[in-house]
């Protein structure tokens, strides 16, 4: 069989033909979905603007991720450092002199689209750790040594993101990057002791968040202390979800989007109003579609020769997991609104852009799954 | 080295697979934990988040129910509905309250009197409870309010129902009046609960409110789809409610309006009752009120000037009204002598104004007395001294059960007044249980003349006069026409000659020739010289009535008094005789029976019996009018 790394250049054909196509579709299907959700959003404001916005959104990146496709990983291996640090200089940039929505200071305004660096994170804390694991023995994995730099990577961007403040962007960087430091090797009881040492933390942890994020904690325990304030959105999406039953109220019926009821329909909640329209089956459909993009990421890691694609599909795929329970979980009432948005799913520009490039790199590592990286 | 690598490289993977596989595992378990909770929200949950999901987006506009007419026996509308316009307000719904109430200032042209009411209001409300601003605007400013409204959320221009009695005062004690639903109201009525909306008006007195179930309609609803911020997206259904019933009652309006000017500036009260059927012609108590004047809430003064008014303009003195019957008592009287066999007719007395029993002085009104009397003669010219021996034969127990069984002492209407008083007819039990003492024999005395503990209110004497007229026969005193046929029911009246044979119109007497002597002592006493309402007779057939007067002290005579002798109007207004007269008519084929009474008025010939002879005239005169109405409904 023919080692491409080894034998020269490969045609665009032969780059295609090796494409996973379930995958590929599977995203399109999904961006499909995503476009018609975010049209039903659309109905009460009377404008197409976030259907239009997201359909644009997704084809731009979608291409993007097929250019990156073609790109042999051994260059994303090569790069993985500079983008890591390039991603925190607009993280940082971002937290200290970025826009201000809703009072937090996350956005860099780059003119065509409001840039969350912090989106960006999520897939460069894979990428580096992917790298930095790549040679790493099992065996030493638990050293001191071969364990401050990914600690160190990870804490930098997760602090910053904290502080921005965001809490579920930071807890999502913290458990994408825990997830390739566990599936390196790291013993078991360093990931219990750092556990303990959350909780022992914890107390710190409140007295540092924003009272509004204190709201959101009390709020998420029980929600019906202020229905009309921060229980509000919570009880609105369990109502939406709820009312939706078995085979949901038809597309575009949804009562409780089309009337406002729901909070950030087009972002973190686009899942309640897909759910209030599409029923239990809809959405039982829709996590499956996520379950089987996952599977594929999974066996394309488990295809790939070299471990940095291994780490990074498994990574990946332990992050996009994250991503999606973690919204999901947070709609229907299980944890507090933290704030992530459902991959693809929810309108956003950065959240796009990096799924697109995550899943541009797991395609690479596809193509390339016999590349050797030394 | 090499081959070390290779091992740790095998190691590598196995352990990275063998970990993958664990947090595939994982991830599995979590997914099918939100498969499992999707299925408890939408499946098992499912109906409980669609009615809130229902309850968010719905909601309702409940509009006052049109409350159904009062109509007279001619159709007349008697009580009627004309629409409000009025403005109410929402205090929590408003974002600056100040500001709004400073706007609807300018707006309206309200006086700082108004605005500092409405803030009394706010504070003493909970915040979700509507605050009526104006209930009484013009179109004109119903209008303006309509066209500023964009600018003041919170305010709410509504239509609402309101009364209207065309016929003023005539019927206040009747019909009652209607006023805002009060807290007693929503509690202590279910109905009015539910169908309750800022601004109802409910009865609050007499048939308004007796029939209130009845009358009060359903709601209409509109049901709105709204959204988060409250706004109307678009309209779901209309459920169209139903205007409450009307009724119809036995009243004529014509003669009920006669009554009022009759009584024009007396406190008092006239009573008319069909002898057969015992539909009620007319009902009036004086003086009256403006029942309309409730309609926008009757103001402090207002209010109070009526309470108190020492002619009690609230109290509907046919039926609340306890007053000693004095000699219109004494047919009664008669009639239980007879019944019981304890005189004849033919039994004399001599009146001598005065008489001594058991060591006390009893007076006949007549100075000098009335010479040697008989019974009809006594009825005639209402001797008070024959009446204590006919009383001192018969006995205070056996008077008593003839009395009640005429309607004396007990409820006339039933189930249409909730103020209607029973009055008493005392007996030796009664006095025994009610004050705790024995009966004393000159008790008895004064009760024959109806004076001492009897206590009757007007319309008791109207129906006890309409069963002696009739024969001696019950009948079912009512105000909702019952279209009976007389000629039916007097046939029946006559058929039932026997005591104890059931029937719809059972005798109260044992002879019939009792009641018909007491008649006919009766008309003597209206139409032969010497009889008491002698010059308020009328000689024509046609008109011709028959009556008994009755003067009922109000307080105890003194001696001394008594030798003064003075005028009525040397006594003070407060210590004058009540006037009454009860009749019944025309004498030849009697169908009505009436009562007049004038507080405080002298005496009953010259206060009540006029009234009672130009009435009397009214209502014959709509007589044919009445007939026509009732063969139409009985051929129907």
């Amino acid at each position: 069989m023919k080692n491409y790394s080894t034998f020269g250049e490969v045609s665009l054909f032969q780059k295609i033909k090796s494409m996973d196509f379930y995958l590929l579709f599977s995203i399109i299907l999904l961006g499909v979905i995503s476009v018609l959700a975010m049209y039903s959003t659309d109905m009460s404001d009377g404008n197409f603007y976030h259907s239009f916005n997201h359909a644009l959104r997704f084809g731009v990146f979608f291409g993007l991720m097929l250019i990156l496709s073609f790109i042999n990983i051994k260059h994303y291996f090569s790069l993985s450092i500079i983008f890591y640090l390039l991603v925190l200089i607009l993280l940082v940039s971002a937290t200290f002199f970025g826009t201000t929505v809703q009072g937090s200071q996350r956005w860099i305004n780059l003119y065509f689209i409001n840039l969350q660096p912090s989106e960006l994170m999520k897939i460069a804390i894979i990428i580096f750790l992917a790298r930095y694991y790549h040679r790493v023995q099992p065996d030493a994995v638990n050293t001191i040594k071969k364990f401050i730099i990914p600690f160190i990577i990870l804490i930098i961007p997760i602090l910053l993101v904290l502080s921005q403040p965001d809490l579920g962007t930071s807890v999502l960087i913290a458990l994408s990057g825990i997830a390739v430091i566990w599936l390196a090797g790291i013993n078991i009881k360093y990931v219990v002791y750092s556990l303990l040492g959350l909780v022992i933390s914890f107390p710190f942890v409140i007295s540092m968040l924003k009272p509004y994020q204190k709201l959101r904690i009390l709020t998420f325990i029980n929600p019906d202390r202020d229905p009309l304030g921060a229980g509000y959105q919570i009880i609105q999406s369990k109502i939406a979800v709820g009312s939706g039953g078995l085979t949901g109220k038809g597309y575009l019926k949804g009562t409780q989007g089309y009337l406002d009821f729901l909070p950030e329909k087009h972002t973190d909640f686009i899942f309640t109003l897909f759910s209030e329209e599409f029923g239990f089956i809809g959405s039982v459909l829709l996590l499956t579609l996520y379950g089987f993009i996952i599977l594929r990421i999974l066996i394309i890691g488990s295809n790939s020769r070299n471990y940095f694609g291994k780490f990074f599909c498994y990574g990946f795929a332990i992050s996009i997991f994250f991503y999606i329970s973690v919204n999901m979980l947070m709609v229907l009432g299980m944890l507090p609104i933290v704030g992530s948005p459902l991959p693809i799913m929810s309108y956003g520009g950065s959240s796009m852009l990096s799924m697109m490039i995550a899943l541009g790199i797991v395609m690479s590592a596809r193509i390339y799954s016999r590349e050797i990286i030394n | 080295m090499l081959g070390d690598g290779i091992g740790s490289n095998v190691r590598k993977s196995k352990l990275i697979n063998r970990r993958m596989f664990l947090a595939s595992a994982a991830k599995a378990v979590v997914f099918f934990g939100i498969v499992g909770r999707l299925f408890y929200l939408q499946v098992e949950q499912n109906k409980k988040y669609l009615t809130l999901s229902d309850k968010n987006r719905i909601r309702e506009n409940k509009l006052p129910p049109i409350r159904g007419e009062f109509k007279d026996y001619f159709g007349k509308i008697i009580a009627g509905n004309l629409d409000v316009y009025e403005l109410h307000v929402i205090p929590e719904q408003v974002e600056d309250f100040r500001v709004l109430v400073t706007r609807v200032k300018q707006i309206l042209k309200l006086s700082d009197k108004d605005v500092n009411k409405i803030y009394k209001t706010k504070s003493k409300q909970k915040p979700w409870e509507t605050i009526i601003i104006s209930d009484n605007l013009s179109w004109n400013e119903f209008s303006k309010i309509n066209y500023y409204l964009y600018d003041l959320p919170g305010l709410k221009p509504v239509i609402s129902v309101g009364r209207n009695y065309p016929f003023n005062e005539s019927y206040s004690h009747v019909l009652g009046y209607v006023a805002y639903a009060s807290k007693e109201d929503l509690s202590s009525n279910e109905i009015i609960n539910e169908r309750h909306v800022p601004g109802l008006r409910v009865g609050k007195n007499g048939l308004e409110k007796t029939f209130e179930k009845e009358l009060i309609g359903t709601n209409t609803v509109q049901r709105f789809e709204v959204n988060a911020y409250g706004k109307r997206i678009n309209q779901l259904e209309v459920q169209n409610g139903d205007q409450g019933n009307s009724l119809r009652i036995t009243i004529d309006t014509e003669i009920q309006n006669y009554t009022n000017e009759l009584l024009a500036g007396e406190a008092g009260s006239i009573s008319v009752m069909d002898i057969y059927t015992g539909e009620i012609i007319a009902m009036n108590s004086s003086p009256s009120f403006n029942p309309n004047d409730f309609l926008y809430g009757i103001g402090t003064k207002k209010w109070k000037d009526l309470n108190s008014n020492p002619f009690k303009p609230l109290i509907n003195k046919t039926i609340s009204g306890l007053y000693s019957p004095g000699s219109t008592i004494k047919p009664i009287v008669a009639l239980s002598a007879l019944e019981n066999d304890v005189i004849k007719p033919t039994m004399q007395v001599y009146c001598s104004d005065s008489i001594d029993f058991y060591e006390q002085k009893f007076h006949c009104w007549k100075k000098r007395g009335h010479g040697y009397m008989t019974l009809k003669n006594a009825i005639k010219q209402s001797c008070d001294i024959y009446f204590y021996e006919v009383a001192r034969l018969l006995g205070v127990d056996r008077l008593n059960e003839t009395a009640r069984r005429f309607g004396l002492g007990n409820i006339v209407l039933k189930n249409f007044f909730e103020n209607e008083k029973k009055g008493v007819f005392p007996s030796t039990k009664w006095k025994k249980e009610a004050i705790g003492q024995n009966w004393y024999l000159g008790e008895t005395l004064i009760t024959g003349i109806g004076q001492g503990y009897i206590q009757s209110t007007p319309l008791q004497l109207t129906l006890m006069t309409a069963q002696l007229a009739n024969g001696g026969n019950k009948i079912y005193p009512t105000l909702t026409p019952n279209n009976k046929n007389i000629e039916k029911i007097k046939k029946e009246m006559e058929g039932s000659e026997d005591y104890d044979l059931p029937s719809n119109y059972p005798p109260l007497v044992r002879n019939k020739e009792n009641v018909k002597f007491v008649l006919d002592a009766m008309f003597k006493s209206t139409n032969e010289v010497y009889g008491t309402s002698y010059s308020s007779r009328i000689e024509d057939p046609k008109y011709q009535f028959a009556g008994k007067t009755g003067t009922a002290q109000v307080k105890r005579i003194t001696q001394a008094e008594r030798e003064l002798d003075r005028k009525l109007d040397q006594i003070p207004y407060k210590e004058r005789d009540h006037a009454w007269y009860i009749a019944f008519g025309p004498y030849k084929s009697p169908r009505y029976a009436m009562t007049v009474l004038v507080e405080h008025g002298g005496s009953g010939s010259s206060a009540a019996a006029p009234i009672a002879k130009k009435l009397f005239k009214k209502i014959i005169d709509r007589h044919e009018e009445r007939e026509k109405i009732r063969n139409r409904k009985t051929l129907t």
